[in-house]
Parts: C-alpha cells; sequence; structure tokens
C-alpha cells in the first residue's frame, strides 16, 4: 500500500530521521538477494498501512488462532465430515478415530475419501488419549466441547464485526481497488511473478512499494472469497439461522456440506497463515512488523536509479 | 553460509511457532479456568439470541423433507434409558398410566393420559436433528402442537419460560430438565412427539413423549417429558440455568 505521491522534501526528511536511527543494513535485509551491493542503497521510507488497517490485522490474529484451535476442539466432539444434510456414519468424506490393533495397541487412523492412513501420535490418537486432534491444538487443550463452543462463538462475533469494519473501510477508501486489485498488467507477469516467488527472489525499489500480483490475489482471495465462505458456512450450521435465509443450505450442499466447507475454510486460513509469517520473515522481518505497527515500511532502492529485476 | 541461515531460520521459525502455541494455550486455558473471563465469553450468547431472533421471521418454519430424505440410522445421545424403577414401571404399563401436566402459571392447569395426547390433532414433520456434537439426523415426527395444549391451559402473563421436567436422571440422580421461552411454544413445529418414523417412540429416543423444537440443537430436545411448568424465572429450578445441559456449560440459547 505506497502512498503514491510522497513530496521530495518529506522523503528526504525521513531520510535524515532514518539514517541517525538506523544503521545501513539491518540483518534481515539483503541476505537472499545474494548480491553484492556496489554501494550503500537509497533507503525511503513510505506509509504503508493505515491505522484501520493496522488494527484490523492485529485484532485478526488472536481471533484467527483462536477459533482454529477452538474450532477443532467442536470438531473433536464428532470427528467426521459429510456431505448433504445428513451425516451417514457409514460414509464419512473425512474420520479421524482412535483404533484398536489386534495386538491391543491404540492408534489413530485418519480416513480420506476411504483411504486410510495411520496418524498416531498426532491425530486420532495422541499423547495416551483417544482424540482427532491433539490437546496442543486445541482451546482449551481438555476435551471440553461447552468451553470450546464458547470460545468459539464470542470471537466469531469479533472476527465478524472486525471483517465486516474492515472491508466497509477497504473499500470506502479504495484500499480494495488501488492495492487489491490486480491489474491486467500484474496478470500478465503471473508467470514471472511465481517463478520469483519460487526462486525466493524479493521486488526491491519502486517494485516493494506494492503489493506483487500473488500478494494481491491472496489477499483479496482470504477477504472475499474464504473469509465471508467460513461466516456463511458457519452460520449455515445454524438451525435457527437455516428457517431464516433456507438457500444457505441450498448453496452449500445441507448443513454437513457446510460444515466440511467451513473446515476446508479454516484450513486454508492455517495455509494462509503459515505462508504469511514465513513471508513476513523472509522479506526482511523487522520492516514488516513495524510498517504493520507504525504504519511506515522501509524501501531500498538499489543504487543509481529505482529499477528493479529481482 | 546461506544453507546455515536458513537453517536458523527454521529452528527460530520452529522454536517461534512452539512458544507461541504454549503461550497461547496456556494463556487460554488460564483464562477458561477464570473466573471472570468465561462471563465475558457468555455474553456473546445473548448477542447471538438477540441478532438471531430480529433476522428469522417468528414462524419461519425449519426445512420439511421428503422420506427418501430420512435416516437409516437415527443415532440417540444423552440418556438413553431413564432406568429408574418408576420408568420401568410405565415401560411394563406400555405407558398406560403415564401423564403429561401442564402446571405452574397457567389460568387452568391441565393433565393428559398418553392416550387423551394421541387423540388431539396431530402434526407429522420431517425434520433435521443438529446434535452439538456436529452430526445432523433426519426422522419423521409425529405429535401434538406444543402450541395447542397452551391455548388450553392459558399461560398467565406474567410466564416467561416453560421448563420441560422429565423421568430421567443422570448417573449422580440429578434429574434432567429443559426450558424454553413461552413464545418459542407457540412455533408451529414445536411438537410434544410420539413417534418417530411411524413408529411409536422407543426408549433410547425419549419414550413415550419427547420434546421437538426444530429451531433449536439437539440437546434442547427434552425427552420422556412428564411435567411442563411455567415460570417467571429459572433461578430456582435446578442449577438455575435453564435445563441439565446448561447447568454443564452448555448455552441456553442453542440457535447455533
Amino acid at each position: 500500500m505506497a502512498s503514491p505521491i510522497q513530496s521530495e522534501e518529506a522523503i528526504d526528511q525521513r531520510e535524515e530521521i532514518l539514517s541517525i536511527s538506523e544503521p545501513p543494513a539491518p540483518l534481515v535485509q539483503s541476505d537472499l538477494t545474494d548480491q553484492p551491493a556496489p554501494s550503500p542503497p537509497a533507503i525511503e521510507r513510505v506509509y504503508r498501512h493505515r491505522l484501520l488497517v493496522r488494527i484490523s490485522h492485529w485484532l485478526n490474529f488472536p481471533c484467527l488462532i483462536i477459533l482454529i484451535m477452538s474450532g477443532l476442539q467442536i470438531f473433536n466432539a464428532h470427528p467426521a465430515l459429510y456431505w448433504g444434510d445428513r451425516s451417514d456414519r457409514e460414509q464419512p468424506l473425512l474420520s479421524i478415530r482412535p483404533m484398536q490393533t489386534e495386538s491391543g495397541e491404540m492408534k489413530g487412523v485418519t480416513t480420506i475419501l476411504g483411504r486410510q492412513f495411520d496418524t498416531t501420535g498426532v491425530l486420532g490418537y495422541s499423547n495416551g488419549s483417544g482424540r482427532a486432534f491433539p490437546a496442543w491444538a486445541t482451546v482449551p487443550s481438555a476435551r471440553w466441547l461447552a468451553m470450546g463452543r464458547q470460545w468459539h462463538l464470542f470471537f466469531a462475533w469479533v472476527f465478524v464485526i472486525n471483517g465486516l469494519l474492515f472491508m466497509a473501510y477497504a473499500l470506502i477508501s479504495r484500499h480494495v481497488t488501488r492495492d487489491l486489485t490486480p491489474t491486467g498488467k500484474d496478470l500478465r507477469g503471473i508467470g514471472k511473478a511465481v517463478k520469483n516467488h519460487l526462486l525466493f527472489r524479493r521486488a526491491v525499489g519502486e517494485e516493494a512499494k506494492r503489493y506483487n500480483v500473488l500478494q494481491k490475489l491472496t489477499y483479496a482471495g482470504i477477504l472475499f472469497v474464504v473469509a465471508p465462505l467460513i461466516a456463511l458456512t458457519g452460520l449455515t450450521m445454524s438451525p435457527m439461522i437455516d428457517t431464516a435465509f433456507p438457500w444457505l443450505l441450498a448453496i452449500f450442499g445441507g448443513r454437513q456440506g457446510a460444515r466440511t466447507i467451513h473446515f476446508i475454510a479454516c484450513f486454508s486460513f492455517v495455509g494462509f497463515i503459515v505462508i504469511h509469517v514465513i513471508q513476513v520473515i523472509l522479506t526482511g522481518f523487522f520492516n514488516n512488523i513495524r510498517s504493520m505497527i507504525t504504519g511506515w515500511f522501509v524501501v531500498r532502492h538499489e543504487h543509481g536509479g529505482a529499477s528493479h529485476e529481482a | 553460509m546461506k544453507h546455515e541461515r536458513s537453517m536458523d531460520r527454521r529452528q527460530f521459525l520452529k522454536g517461534t511457532v512452539g512458544a507461541a502455541s504454549i503461550v497461547a494455550l496456556s494463556g487460554c486455558d488460564n483464562l477458561t479456568q477464570s473466573a471472570w473471563f468465561p462471563s465475558i465469553l457468555n455474553k456473546a450468547e445473548k448477542l447471538t439470541e438477540r441478532v438471531q431472533r430480529a433476522v428469522t421471521p417468528a414462524n419461519a418454519l425449519a426445512k420439511e423433507y421428503g422420506e427418501a430424505d430420512i435416516s437409516r440410522v437415527f443415532p440417540a445421545n444423552g440418556n438413553t434409558d431413564p432406568g429408574t424403577e418408576a420408568y420401568a414401571k410405565h415401560l411394563a404399563q406400555n405407558f398406560a398410566e403415564w401423564s403429561l401436566d401442564i402446571v405452574g402459571l397457567v389460568q387452568t392447569p391441565t393433565s393428559w393420559s398418553l392416550a387423551a395426547i394421541r387423540e388431539l390433532p396431530a402434526r407429522m414433520q420431517i425434520t433435521r436433528h443438529d446434535c452439538v456434537e456436529g452430526w445432523s439426523a433426519i426422522g419423521k415426527w409425529t405429535g401434538v402442537p406444543l402450541g395447542d395444549l397452551m391455548h388450553k391451559v392459558q399461560p398467565l402473563s406474567t410466564s416467561q419460560y416453560a421448563v420441560f421436567h422429565c423421568a430421567d436422571v443422570d448417573d449422580e440422580g440429578l434429574p434432567y430438565y429443559e426450558s424454553m421461552a413461552i413464545q418459542d411454544c407457540y412455533h408451529p413445529q414445536t411438537i410434544l412427539a410420539y413417534e418417530l418414523n411411524g413408529a411409536p417412540l422407543d426408549i433410547q429416543h425419549g419414550a413415550p413423549l419427547r420434546l421437538r423444537f426444530e429451531r433449536q440443537l439437539g440437546y434442547k430436545h427434552a425427552k420422556y417429558v412428564m411435567r411442563i411448568e411455567l415460570v417467571e424465572s429459572l433461578s430456582g429450578i435446578g442449577g438455575g440455568k435453564g435445563g441439565y445441559w446448561e447447568d454443564q456449560g452448555y448455552e441456553w440459547y442453542a440457535g447455533i
């Protein structure tokens, strides 16, 4: 989210401040590009994340962790997924159960579309107890459905209210159209962006001021697909809401279908969080964290111009 | 050098995730055990109830299914046999002496025998049962609309809740009970069912009479119902939270 027009003076001033407060090469910088810089890079500070975006981001952090972990607690109460309105127990899409072997040993068995996997120690049986997700992954850690629901339904409200406020702000402030919508040029360059990611090449200079096409697609996908999906499928599991909006059952493949999609959307969030955190670490941890706390992000220009071919 | 750094990074990441998980978990477990935090979490229940009731028309019907949708096996949860001497006696008499009493804040306290209940106009509905655990089953229920019985006993204007007293007790002898708001008693699909899938209720599904409360989760659907008491407040009954499961920490409003 670059603010495109910065007055030269403002930038100069900031450079001055920066040159006092920061040594030229913070440890997280330039360790992956592996190209020796011919001379010290020029530094520019840009106001990257506005206040409401930052607040919303940091509210999402505990919300998502708690929603995921309390969700796994709830899942543990009936550790199987189905499609349609009924849960016919003989044909789940997925089930995670403890099983006793012929020798009397306990193991955890995860069954996906009829195929069985031994997941002892993590799924189905862990730390001497038969439970789908292990104690370290659930809130509360002990098996306690009633309390898991209380955590889940409270933080679901926080997450949804925060999400709606963010969505409204992002649309009105044109954060969505300006920063999150891929341009035609972005989309044509998607192959190159994938290659850059696979080679762990990082954007520098002007390119680092804005999101690349994969970032845009990921953030937009989370914001407009996964987040609404997880909220709506959560509501579809409510028998009361189903009477008010019966079409929910129709579009999500019944109550059990909604539960399955809710689970998949949950693990989409897990995948997103893992990749997001890895990227934050790899692309300049302190710079990234600072920009999400103070708003200010440091961009390094290659000496002699803002061009970049990373 | 580069390899070493990436090892460091991996170690760092592992350490961070591990530490974060431990901090988050022990933090959450401590909060769960505290006196004050669950009472904050609890506030969500009232908000959920208000919002859900506001967006849902009072008489919006739960989806009704066709015969082909009925679950082959309808699981039974909670108590599957009251196991008391009194219940065993009723069972031996095929519930000939069973009666349903509606008492409390009503104009005309009334008692019905099972035979009298069966003679009243019945409603048949094929609906989905949603358990708090996450599973769903579809069954065909036949019974008398609770609203019809309410019109006969005429609740007083002070009554707020209908409390369902049941024949079953838990392992420690605590009697099972449930409650619903008076307004929900009049929902067309709120029935006292005596048949499941065309046959008299079996013991595990709540013989001879059980509540169907279609817009809320399964634990609200009291089985083995003997007496309905209309009250102004739930505080003096059982653990005071409005039901056996509510006293164990489950929400009174079970619309989600």
